[in-house]
């Protein structure tokens, strides 16, 4: 059983699992599933700086950091104990585009040559970390919401602007992958 | 109003804006540990499903972003037919939570963030290889420098909250 669990899990066993979430936060107390929320009460917890945006009863959505709060704690539990061995394996194709882009592609969830904090005050660090960063953080709440709140909670109950907002999300990916992200790794 | 929702009349729908994207609906009073540690359980699970299915990999999002792969795509699908069929049974059977409330449902408005706000959350997606969720797993996961993706992210946030009535909405 715990080998079966160690294996990198189906998309159909995660896809359900996370599915799943939205019927259990409803049932368990009126929750709507949407993570990029936590970082608002965040804000508003923190350095509200008397922003209209960030003047409510953050205390009252506390639930919202008790879940990322979980999520961490829950990611970091899979990492100690569930590893697989074998590591991350993706597409042939995939990995030869990125070493063609000079990426040096490992067996860890995300390239160790990239997000570590010797590339912190690189230019690239600067791109990886913080301004891709602030994009997730202005975009989704410019967009109300994420790939959870729109694309999972929002579709759920379907709702058209999160199926719009979800084509944006993936059109973004698309422009940033195909046609920005070359050009970066070469000028960078 | 779509019409399905009129024949469920005991739903509840409530425009946006409430408080927030993702709103505490429930009546009755919580206390801040006992009530809320479930979530905590709840988000342990959905951390533990991130990193076992490798959503949170920087290289399965650039996989997805070159159609190298049909993973994502299965994850993201399944979790949006799954929800579907929730809310739906949900709506149908008129089911309340385990506190005996009606389950509340809410509109979510088109604006002009929605496409733009859109875009430039997936550009972002792209190259973090991670949305909010995926940034605490990130972390979780033991890759520490993400702790400053996540402070850029809510420091995007902040912004947002700054500029939000100068923006087209």
């Amino acid at each position: 059983m715990i080998e079966l669990i160690r294996h990198p899990w189906p998309w159909y066993v995660a896809g359900a699992v996370i599915g799943l979430t939205v019927p259990v936060l409803l049932l368990i107390g009126n929750k709507h599933l949407g993570i990029s929320s936590s970082l608002r009460h965040l804000c508003a917890a923190c350095f509200p700086a008397n922003i209209s945006f960030f003047k409510y009863d953050w205390k009252r959505e506390i639930w919202n950091l008790f879940f990322v709060g979980g999520v961490l704690i829950g990611s970091f539990l899979a990492v100690q104990f569930l590893r697989d061995p074998a590591g991350v394996v993706i597409s042939e194709k995939t990995i030869s585009d990125l070493q063609a882009l000079n990426v040096q592609v490992d067996a860890n969830l995300m390239p160790v040559s990239i997000f570590s904090f010797d590339n912190l005050f690189t230019l690239q660090g600067l791109l990886f970390f913080v301004v891709g960063g602030f994009m997730v953080g202005f975009g989704t709440r410019y967009a109300g919401g994420c790939t959870s709140g729109h694309t999972i909670m929002g579709i759920s109950n379907l709702q058209w602007p999160s199926v719009v907002a979800s084509c944006f999300f993936m059109l973004g990916g698309f422009v940033m992958v195909q046609l920005i992200f070359p050009w970066l790794m070469k000028v960078l | 109003m779509q019409k399905t929702t009129d024949e469920f009349i005991d739903t509840v729908e409530i425009e946006q804006p409430i408080v927030c994207d993702a709103p505490n609906d429930q009546i009755a009073k919580e206390t801040l540990i006992g009530s809320n540690l479930k979530y905590l359980v709840v988000g342990i699970m959905f951390g533990i499903v991130f990193v076992k299915a490798e959503i949170i990999s920087w290289y399965r999002i650039q996989e997805m972003f070159r159609l190298h792969s049909f993973h994502m795509y299965g994850v993201i699908g399944t979790a949006v037919v799954v929800g579907i069929i929730s809310v739906w049974i949900i709506k149908r059977f008129n089911i309340k939570t385990i506190q005996g409330e009606q389950v509340v449902f809410h509109n979510k408005q088109f604006h002009w963030g929605t496409v733009v706000g859109g875009f430039m959350f997936g550009l972002g997606w792209a190259i973090t290889g991670a949305c909010p969720g995926p940034l605490f797993a990130q972390i979780g996961s033991g890759f520490l420098v993400v702790i400053v993706t996540l402070l850029s992210a809510i420091a995007g946030t902040w912004v947002y909250g700054l500029v939000k009535e100068k923006l087209p909405h």
